[in-house]
C-alpha cells in the first residue's frame, strides 16, 4: 500500500474524472458529490503522509516509486519516479486539502456544464499533484504542462466578462515559459550524457550533482527562472495573474492562488536553484530586487483597486514576492518562512476568494463602493472574513504572521539586508489595502437598500470556511507541526545551493516559543559540521 | 545481349519491392472492379481498398527483419523504407475511412479515387525504398500524377479546378527542377545510384567542390522542397489545401509529405553527406523560414482548413528541423513525428469531414461557435488532436517535438531547438482560437446535421487513441523509429 501511495493519490482524481464523464449530464449534485467524495478520498489517503514522522529526521525522498517509462536506448529514458520530502509533502497536503474546500464552493456558483466543470476540477488535481511529487523532470514537465488545459478551459468557459483574452493569455504566457524550459531541460540531459555521467532518465537528483560550466549555467538557470517566475508570478511577468483572476470563476482562483502559483516557487525551490547553484548566485541580488519591486508594487496597485477580486489578485502579487525573498535568502529561516508562507498564502488568500465569491453570488458585482456596512446584515461573515484579513495581513497568532515574520528575519540574516528593509514596508502596505477595503465593505453606515437583505452565510458555506479558519490558527499558534518536517528537508535543500553546511542564527520566534530551542539545537548540530 | 538479361534477372528481386507490389496489384484488380460496378457504388471499393492496404501491412510486417535489395541496387526494402511504408500505409486508410460518406454528402461517389489513393501510396512507397534517383523520381512521380487527379476531383468546383490545375502546373515545374538537378549530379558523378554518388563525392576536394555538383544540389532540394511545402516553395499549399477534397488535404499534409521527406533524408544523407557543410545552414535558414512563415500566416486565417494548410507548413518546417541535425535522434525524430503527425492532422481534418455541410461552406470559426457543447464528443476529439497539434503533452505532438528538439540539441543547434520551441508557443495562439469557439462562445448553430458516419467516426477515434498513444507510451514506438536508421 504505503510504496504506491503517490501514484494512487496522484491518479485517484482522474479515476473520479472518469467516473464523472460517466454520469449523465444533467445530474447536477450527484456529479458535485462525485466530485466532492472523490476529492475527499483523494485527502484521506494523503493524510498518512502528514502524520508520517519520517520527515521529522530525513531530508531525503520518501514514499519514493520507480519505473521505466520511456526507454529509447542512447537517444533518451524517462523514468516514472516519484518521491515526496518535507517541502513537497506540504505543498501535496495544501492540494489535496484545497480541492475539497474548492468543489464545495461551486456548489451554487456552477450551474452550466457542470459535469464538465467537475471533470476539470479532477484533471486538473491529477496534474498538480504530479507536478509536486515527479522526481524526473520529463514528468514534471508532463504535468506541468497539463495543468494548463483544465485551468485554460476553467476561466475560459466558466469565467468572467473578459474570460477568452484572460484565459488564453493565461495560456499562452505560462506555455512560452515552459517551452524555453524544456529547452534547457533536454540541453542538460545531453550535456550529461554526452560528458559520460551516469544519469537514470532525467532524475532531478542526478542532475543535482552535475557540474556545468558557470556561464552556461546561467543561460539553463534563466530559462527554468524565466518559467517559473512567470508562474509565481514575478515582477515584471505577472501581467496575467490580474486578469486570470479576476475572470476565473472562484473555485478556479482559489485553485490558481492557493496552489498552482506555488508550482513557481517550489520549481524555483526544486528546481532552478539547487541545479545552477553557481548562476543562482550570479543573479541573485537582481532576482531579490525583482521580489521586492513584486512586493511593493503588487501592494500599491492592490491599494488603488476598486474591484474586490483584483485587489485580491494583486496582494498575491505582493505575497509571492514575500516567498520569493524568504526563498533568496538561503538560510534555514528564510527558506522554511517561504514554504511555511506557501501553505499560509494558500489558506488566507483561498479563504479571500472564496470569501469575494460568496458576496459575488450574493449580489454580482465585486466593485467595493457598491458595498458598505455589510457587518449589520452579515455578522458571522463578517467574524470570518476579519479573521482572514488579519491572516492575510500578518497579525500575530495567525499563520501569516509566521512566516511573514521568518522570511523577513532570513532575510535580515541574508547578505540582502537592505532588500528585507525595504520589503518590510510591504507588510505596512498590505495593512493599508486590506484593511482600508475591509472597513469600506463592512464598515459604515448600510446605506446601499440592495445590501439590506443579504443572507449571512449558510452552512454549507460555514462548511468550506472551518477547515480554512482552523489552519489559520493552527499554524499561527504551533507553527513547529509543519517547521519540524520540513526543516530537514529544507536544510539539505541549503546544503545542497550553497555546498556547505547552512548557517543557522540561533534565534527566538515571539509567538512561537518552541522554535526558537528546535532552531537552537540544529544550529548547534549544524555548527560542528560546518566548521 | 544474352548476357546482360542474365545479370539484369539475377538482380531481380520481388521481395524487395513485395509491398508495392502487392498494393499495385490490388490497385489494378479495383480498376477493373470499379469499371463493371454499378455507378455511384462505392462501398465495396473502400472495403476492398482498406484490405488492399491491411494485406500489404501484413506483407510490409513479415518483411521487417530481412533487410531485401534488388533490381541492381535500385530498390532496399530496409527498416527506414519500411517504417515510412507503415505511415503511407495509416495515411491511406485513415483517408479511405473518412472518404465515403464524404464523396457521397458531395455527390462525387466515383470508385477511382480510392484506386488513386492506392497507387499514390504505391508512388510513396516507392520513393521511400528507392536507392537510385530513378527509382525515386518513378515514384514521385506516380504519386503526384494520382494526387494532382485527387485534388481536382470535384471537378464541379470552382476551388476544386484551382486547386488540381494549380498543383499540377507548379508540381510539373518543379519536377523539372528535380530531373534537372538530378541530371547535373549525375553529369558530375556519372552514376544515380544514391551510394555510388556518395562514393565518387567523397573520394576528392575537386569533384565535390564542382560547382555542377553544388547547383545540382539545389535543384534537387528545390524539388523536393516544394513537394513538402517548405518555405520559400510553399505558395501553392495553402490553396491546394483548401480546394482539394477535405480527405484528400489530410493524405496529401501526411502521406506524400512524408515520402517527400523520405526520398530528401535519403538523398541527403547518403548521397551527399560529403557535402552536409555545404547543405546544413541553408536547410537551418529554411526551417526558421518554414516554422515562421506557416505559423504566422495561420495567426491570420478564419477559415479553419486553410489554417490547418499554413500550420501543416509550420509542421514542416518542425521535422526539416530534425533533418538539419543530420544525427541519429534528429533523423529517427523525423520518422517518429511524421507517424505523429499523420495521426494528430488526419484526426483533425476527419472531424471537419464530420462538422462540413455539402460544398463546406462552414468551415470557419464563426461556424464552430458552441460545436463542442452541442457536439461534446467530436468536441474532445478535435481538442485532443489540437492539443497534439500545439505539442501540448501528454499527446503525440509533444513527444513528436521533443524528439525532434532533443536531435537539434544533442547535434549542438541550440538556437534552432530555441527558435522551434518560440514558434509552436506562436502556434498556440491559432490553435486555441478554435476552442475558443468551440467552446467559449454560444452556439449559433444546432449541428443537427451531423451524422456520425461510422467510417469517419472510426477514423477520428482512431486517430485520437494513437494520438494518446503515443504521448502517454511513446517508448516502443519511439524504438522502432530508433531501428528504422539507414
Amino acid at each position: 500500500m504505503s510504496e504506491h501511495l503517490l501514484s494512487l493519490m496522484t491518479f485517484f482524481p482522474i479515476l473520479g474524472m472518469f467516473i464523472v464523464l460517466l454520469l449523465p449530464r444533467n445530474a447536477g449534485g450527484l456529479l458535485k458529490s462525485v466530485a466532492l467524495v472523490v476529492s475527499l478520498i483523494t485527502f484521506v489517503i494523503s493524510l498518512p503522509l502528514a502524520l508520517d514522522p519520517v520527515f521529522k529526521t530525513s531530508a531525503g525522498m520518501h514514499y519514493t516509486e520507480f519505473a521505466e517509462w520511456i526507454s529509447v536506448g542512447k537517444y533518451f529514458t524517462m523514468n516514472y519516479s516519484l518521491g515526496v520530502d518535507g517541502i513537497s509533502l506540504w505543498l501535496v497536503m495544501l492540494t489535496t486539502f484545497i480541492m475539497p474546500i474548492a468543489i464545495l464552493s461551486t456548489w451554487q456558483a456552477v450551474t452550466k456544464h457542470v459535469k464538465a466543470y467537475m471533470a476539470m476540477m479532477l484533471l486538473l488535481e491529477t496534474a498538480m499533484l504530479g507536478a509536486f511529487v515527479s522526481l524526473d523532470l520529463f514528468l514534471f514537465y508532463i504535468f506541468w504542462e497539463l495543468m494548463l488545459i483544465p485551468m485554460y478551459f476553467m476561466i475560459g468557459i466558466w469565467g468572467g466578462a473578459n474570460r477568452i483574452y484572460a484565459a488564453v493569455k493565461f495560456f499562452i504566457y505560462t506555455a512560452v515559459g515552459s517551452l524555453l524550459m524544456l529547452v534547457a531541460i533536454l540541453f542538460i540531459y545531453y550535456q550529461a550524457v554526452n560528458s559520460g555521467m551516469d544519469i537514470s532518465g532525467f532524475s532531478v537528483t542526478d542532475f543535482y550533482n552535475l557540474s556545468l560550466d558557470p556561464q552556461l549555467q546561467r543561460w539553463l538557470f534563466l530559462a527554468f527562472a524565466f518559467s517559473f517566475a512567470i508562474k509565481v508570478p514575478m515582477f515584471p511577468v505577472h501581467t496575467w495573474l490580474p486578469d486570470a483572476h479576476t475572470e476565473a470563476p472562484t473555485a478556479g482562483s482559489v485553485i490558481l492562488a492557493a496552489v498552482m502559483l506555488k508550482m513557481g516557487t517550489y520549481g524555483y525551490l526544486r528546481f532552478a536553484m539547487p541545479l545552477f547553484p553557481e548562476a543562482l548566485r550570479y543573479y541573485l541580488p537582481y532576482l531579490t530586487a525583482l521580489a521586492v519591486i513584486g512586493i511593493i508594487y503588487g501592494a500599491l496597485v492592490a491599494m488603488m483597486q476598486k474591484d474586490v477580486k483584483k485587489l485580491v489578485a494583486y496582494s498575491s502579487v505582493s505575497h509571492l514576492g514575500f516567498v520569493m525573498l524568504g526563498i533568496f535568502a538561503l538560510n534555514t529561516v528564510g527558506v522554511s518562512g517561504a514554504v511555511l508562507q506557501m501553505i499560509n498564502h494558500g489558506i488566507s488568500t483561498g479563504a479571500l476568494f472564496l470569501i469575494v465569491g460568496f458576496i459575488y453570488e450574493r449580489r454580482h458585482t465585486r466593485l467595493i463602493s457598491e458595498f458598505g456596512g455589510l457587518s449589520t446584515s452579515m455578522p458571522v461573515f463578517a467574524v470570518i472574513f476579519m479573521i482572514v484579513t488579519l491572516s492575510s495581513i500578518g497579525l500575530p497568532g495567525t499563520n501569516g504572521f509566521v512566516g511573514e515574520f521568518m522570511i523577513l528575519m532570513g532575510a535580515f540574516q541574508g547578505e540582502l539586508r537592505w532588500f528585507a528593509v525595504l520589503a518590510t514596508s510591504g507588510v505596512i502596505l498590505a495593512a493599508v489595502y486590506m484593511l482600508w477595503m475591509f472597513q469600506r465593505v463592512m464598515f459604515g453606515k448600510l446605506d446601499n437598500p440592495k445590501n439590506r437583505d443579504l443572507k449571512d452565510l449558510s452552512l454549507r458555506e460555514l462548511c468550506v470556511m472551518a477547515p480554512l479558519l482552523v489552519f489559520i490558527f493552527w499554524i499561527g499558534v504551533c507553527p513547529n507541526t509543519f517547521l519540524d518536517k520540513m526543516t530537514p528537508a529544507v536544510d539539505h535543500m541549503i546544503e545542497q545551493i550553497s555546498g556547505k553546511k547552512p548557517i543557522v542564527v540561533p534565534q527566538v520566534l515571539p509567538a512561537t516559543p518552541g522554535q526558537g530551542h528546535a532552531a537552537h539545537i540544529q544550529a548547534v548540530e549544524h555548527g560542528e559540521h560546518h566548521e | 545481349m544474352e548476357n546482360l538479361v542474365q545479370t539484369a534477372m539475377q538482380n531481380v528481386n520481388f521481395a524487395a519491392i513485395m509491398p508495392s507490389l502487392v498494393l499495385a496489384c490490388f490497385g489494378m484488380a479495383l480498376l477493373l472492379i470499379v469499371v463493371f460496378s454499378r455507378r455511384g457504388a462505392t462501398l465495396h471499393v473502400a472495403g476492398l481498398s482498406l484490405l488492399a492496404l491491411l494485406t500489404t501491412a501484413y506483407v510490409a510486417f513479415t518483411g521487417w527483419n530481412n533487410l531485401q535489395t534488388g533490381f541492381a541496387g535500385h530498390v532496399v526494402l530496409d527498416k527506414f523504407s519500411l517504417f515510412f511504408t507503415f505511415i503511407f500505409l495509416i495515411a491511406a486508410a485513415l483517408t479511405i475511412l473518412m472518404s465515403d460518406s464524404y464523396l457521397k454528402r458531395e455527390g462525387y461517389p466515383v470508385g477511382e479515387y480510392y484506386v488513386l489513393i492506392l497507387f499514390c501510396t504505391v508512388g510513396a512507397m516507392v520513393m521511400a525504398s528507392g536507392t537510385d534517383m530513378m527509382t525515386i523520381f518513378v515514384g514521385l512521380e506516380v504519386l503526384s500524377l494520382s494526387l494532382y487527379v485527387l485534388a481536382g476531383f470535384f471537378r464541379g468546383q470552382l476551388r476544386s479546378n484551382e486547386a488540381g490545375l494549380k498543383y499540377f502546373l507548379l508540381g510539373a515545374f518543379s519536377t523539372g527542377f528535380l530531373l534537372y538537378g538530378m541530371a547535373l549530379i549525375y553529369g558530375v558523378t556519372g552514376t544515380t545510384n544514391l551510394v555510388e554518388i556518395n562514393q565518387v563525392l567523397s573520394s576528392g576536394s575537386a569533384i565535390s567542390a564542382n560547382p555542377m555538383a553544388l547547383v545540382g544540389m539545389l535543384l534537387l532540394a528545390t524539388g523536393f522542397l516544394f513537394k513538402i511545402a517548405i518555405a520559400p516553395f510553399h505558395m501553392w499549399a495553402p490553396d491546394v489545401y483548401q480546394g482539394a477534397p477535405t480527405p484528400i488535404t489530410a493524405f496529401m499534409s501526411a502521406g506524400p509529405k512524408a515520402a517527400a521527406f523520405a526520398a530528401l533524408m535519403r538523398i541527403f544523407l547518403v548521397s551527399l553527406g560529403s557535402l552536409q557543410g555545404t547543405w546544413e545552414g541553408a536547410l537551418w535558414v529554411l526551417a526558421v523560414l518554414t516554422m515562421v512563415t506557416g505559423n504566422f500566416i495561420a495567426l491570420n486565417q478564419r477559415d479553419i482548413k486553410r489554417m490547418l494548410a499554413y500550420s501543416s507548413i509550420a509542421h514542416a518546417g518542425y521535422a526539416l528541423v530534425g533533418l538539419v541535425a543530420a544525427n541519429e535522434i534528429g533523423i529517427s525524430g523525423v520518422l517518429y513525428y511524421m507517424l505523429a503527425y499523420t495521426f494528430m492532422n488526419i484526426g483533425a481534418f476527419a472531424v471537419l469531414v464530420l462538422a462540413g455541410k455539402k460544398g463546406e461552406e462552414n468551415l470557419t470559426l464563426d461556424g464552430f461557435a458552441g460545436f463542442g457543447y452541442k457536439r461534446p464528443l467530436l468536441g474532445v476529439l478535435l481538442s485532443i488532436c489540437l492539443f497534439s497539434l500545439m505539442g501540448v503533452p501528454p499527446t503525440a505532438g509533444f513527444t513528436g517535438k521533443f524528439y525532434i528538439f532533443a536531435g537539434a540539441l544533442d547535434a549542438g543547434y541550440v538556437w534552432l531547438a530555441i527558435l522551434g520551441v518560440l514558434n509552436s508557443a506562436v502556434s498556440l495562439y491559432y490553435y486555441l482560437r478554435v476552442m475558443v469557439f468551440m467552446y467559449f462562445k454560444d452556439p449559433q448553430e444546432e449541428f443537427d446535421w451531423i451524422q456520425l458516419k461510422p467510417g469517419v467516426t472510426i477514423c477520428v477515434v482512431l486517430s485520437v487513441i494513437a494520438v494518446l498513444y503515443l504521448g502517454i507510451l511513446p517508448g516502443g514506438v519511439m524504438s522502432l523509429a530508433k531501428l528504422a536508421l539507414f
